[in-house]
C-alpha cells in the first residue's frame, strides 16, 4: 500500500487530540503564554529603550562654520546646498549675533568673556544627522561646501553613541535567541510529559507500519493549534500590560520623563511575531518532544 | 517467509539470549513457538518485528534482509506483518472500528479502502455488531478478537501472535486459536508464541520448541512435551 499523506486527517487528529488530552494541553498553552509573555515584554523594553536612543542620538550634531566674505543672506542660502547632502536631517543657521548672545549666556559672570566684539563670531549651521555612525563622511561633504570655512564636531561622542547601540542590539538580539531556546526547551519538556501518555499509542502505530513522518505530523498540527492559541493569548495580555505599564509611566511623578511608544501602532508586528514564535515553539517543541518515542 | 540462519542475540548487559538458531518459516504455514520464560522466544519476535539488530547470524522477512535493511524500509516491511499482543494493546479511547480505521490509516489506507476492509475484518472475527463499542466495553475475548482484526486489517503475509490466550479463559482461548487457524487456512502465514501446552497440542502443527535460546525441536504435526516444558 502507498504511502499517502492526509493533511485534513492529521490536522482532525491534532486537534482532536487537543481535548483528549485537556490537562496537558493546558499545561503547554500556558508555558508558551509566559515565555511569549517573557520574550514579548523584554523585546517592547529594548524598541522603547532603542526608540529613546535614537532621539538622543538626533540631538547630536555639528557645527559648519561659514566664511566671513559671505554676507548673511548669502550664508543663509546655503541652507539648501546642505541639507541637500545624504544623512542631513536638518540645518539650523545661527547668526552671528545669535551665536554671540548664546556663548555669552553660556559663560555668564565670567568677565573674560564679557564685551567681546560680534565680528570674532562667524554666522553657522548646526546640522543634525540621520545615522550618527556616518559623521566623518557627512561632515567632509558639508566641508567640501562652497562658502564653508571649517566644521567642527565631537566624534568621540558620535562613536561612543555607535558603540552603545550596537552592544545594546547585540544583547537584545542574544537575549531573545537566548529566551526562544529556553522557551523551546521548556515547551518540548511539556509536551514530552503529554506524549509520554500517548507512547503506547505511538509504539501501536509503529508496529502497524506507520513511518515516522505519519506518526509525528498530527504533533506538528497539535503543537500549531497550541502555539497559535498560546499566541493570540499572549498577544491581549501583553497588549493589555502595556498599556497599564505606559500608563502608570506616563502619570508618574518621578519617570514620566520616559516617553512610552503606543501599543496599536507596533500591534500588527507584535501579532505575527507572536503567531510566528508560537508557531515555531509549538511545532518545535512537539517534533523534539516526540523524537525519543519514535524508536521503536 | 522468515528464515533464521545462525542468529546469535546478546544484550548489552551480557545476556546471551540465542545461541545460533535457525528456523525457516514458508508462505502459509501454521507454527507454533513454544518454551518456558526467558527461553529466547520474545527476542525471536523482536528480531522478526525490527525491534531490535541480531549480534550474528542472517535474518530474512518476507523479502526483506534485516540485516542491512534501512531505517526508513522498517515500516513497509513492518506492513507485511500482523502483530497480536497477550496485552491487546487496543487504544482504549477509539471504538472497536476506530482501532482498525487507524491501523489502516497508519499505513496510508485512503477512506474508501477503509470504509472497503474494516466491515470484511470485523465480520470475518465475528464482531460486525460490536464496532461502535469501546475496548472497555467488551469480552476480554473480544478484546483479543480486535487485536486480531487489527492486525489483519492490512491484509499482511503473517501474522505473529505473542501469547495471544495469555489473558483469556480456556473456552476464550480455544476460540481464538480456532480463528487463527481459520485466517491461516485463508492463506495468510501465522507464528504463535504460546507456553500453553495444552492448547498446542490441541491442533496438529509444526511445534518449534526453543529452550536456553537454542532450538531444541523442530517437528511438523508435533507436540508440546513435557520434556520441553522444565
Amino acid at each position: 500500500m502507498k504511502q499517502r499523506y492526509d493533511f485534513g486527517y492529521f490536522f482532525m487528529e491534532g486537534f482532536r487530540s487537543i481535548f483528549t488530552h485537556g490537562l496537558m494541553s493546558f499545561a503547554a498553552v500556558c508555558m508558551i503564554v509566559c515565555c511569549l509573555l517573557i520574550m514579548g515584554s523584554f523585546t517592547l523594553v529594548a524598541v522603547n529603550a532603542s526608540h529613546m536612543f535614537s532621539d538622543l542620538e538626533k540631538e547630536n550634531q555639528f557645527t559648519a562654520y561659514i566664511e566671513e566674505t559671505l554676507t548673511q543672506d548669502e550664508a543663509r542660502g546655503l541652507q539648501d546646498d546642505i541639507e541637500a547632502i545624504p544623512n542631513v536631517a536638518r540645518a539650523e543657521f545661527v547668526t552671528k549675533e545669535e551665536a554671540q548672545a548664546e556663548f555669552e549666556s553660556d559663560y555668564e559672570g565670567n568677565p573674560l568673556f564679557e564685551g567681546l566684539p560680534s565680528d570674532v563670531y562667524r554666522d553657522r549651521f548646526h546640522i543634525y544627522l540621520e545615522d550618527i555612525s556616518k559623521l566623518a563622511e557627512t561632515e567632509a561633504a558639508v566641508d567640501a561646501v562652497t562658502g564653508v570655512a571649517w566644521t567642527k564636531s565631537a566624534p568621540e561622542i558620535a562613536e561612543g553613541f555607535t558603540v552603545i547601540r550596537n552592544v545594546a542590539g547585540a544583547v537584545a538580539i542574544i537575549l531573545v535567541i537566548i529566551l526562544l531556546a529556553v522557551s523551546l526547551f521548556i515547551i518540548a519538556n511539556t509536551i514530552k510529559l503529554a506524549t509520554f501518555n500517548r507512547r503506547e499509542e505511538i509504539a501501536i502505530m509503529k508496529m502497524c507500519g506507520a513511518t515516522n513522518s505519519f506518526v509525528r505530523w498530527p504533533f506538528v498540527f497539535e503543537g500549531l493549534i497550541l502555539g497559535l492559541f498560546g499566541a493570540l493569548v499572549a498577544f491581549f495580555l501583553e497588549w493589555g500590560i502595556y498599556v497599564l505599564v505606559g500608563r502608570a509611566i506616563t502619570t508618574s511623578d518621578t519617570i514620566n520623563l520616559i516617553n512610552v511608544l503606543a501599543f496599536q501602532p507596533m500591534a500588527l508586528r507584535v501579532l505575527g511575531v507572536f503567531v510566528l514564535t508560537g508557531f515555531v515553539i509549538g511545532a518545535g517543541g512537539s517534533v523534539m518532544a516526540i523524537r525519543k518515542f519514535l524508536q521503536v | 517467509m522468515i528464515r533464521l540462519i545462525d542468529i546469535q542475540k546478546s544484550y548489552d548487559n551480557g545476556t546471551k539470549a540465542l545461541k545460533g538458531v535457525n528456523i525457516r518459516i514458508d508462505d502459509g504455514e501454521f507454527v507454533f513457538l513454544v518454551g518456558p520464560s526467558g527461553s529466547g522466544k520474545s527476542t525471536i519476535l523482536k528480531l522478526i518485528t525490527a525491534e531490535i539488530a541480531p549480534s550474528a547470524g542472517r535474518l530474512m522477512v518476507n523479502g526483506y534482509n534485516l540485516n542491512n535493511i534501512r531505517p526508513r524500509q522498517v515500516p513497509y516491511m513492518r506492513r507485511t506483518l500482523g502483530v497480536i499482543f497477550q496485552d491487546f494493546r487496543l487504544i482504549e479511547k477509539k471504538t472497536v472500528k476506530e482501532n482498525l480505521v487507524f491501523a489502516m490509516r497508519a499505513v496510508g489506507a485512503s477512506p474508501r479502502e477503509i470504509r472497503k476492509r474494516v466491515p470484511y475484518v470485523l465480520e470475518l472475527v465475528g464482531l460486525d455488531q460490536k464496532g461502535d463499542q469501546l475496548p472497555s466495553e467488551i469480552s476480554g475475548g473480544e478484546q483479543q478478537r480486535v487485536a486480531i482484526a487489527r492486525a489483519l486489517v492490512n491484509n499482511p503475509q503473517m501474522i505473529i501472535a505473542d501469547e495471544p490466550t495469555g489473558n483469556l479463559d480456556p473456552m476464550r482461548s480455544l476460540e481464538i486459536m480456532m480463528l487463527l487457524e481459520r485466517i491461516n487456512e485463508l492463506g495468510t502465514t501465522v507464528l504463535v508464541v504460546t507456553h500453553e501446552r495444552e492448547l498446542v497440542n490441541r491442533f496438529s502443527k509444526r511445534v518449534v520448541a526453543i529452550e536456553n535460546g537454542r532450538i531444541i525441536s523442530d517437528e511438523t504435526g508435533g507436540y508440546y512435551n513435557n520434556e520441553t516444558t522444565i
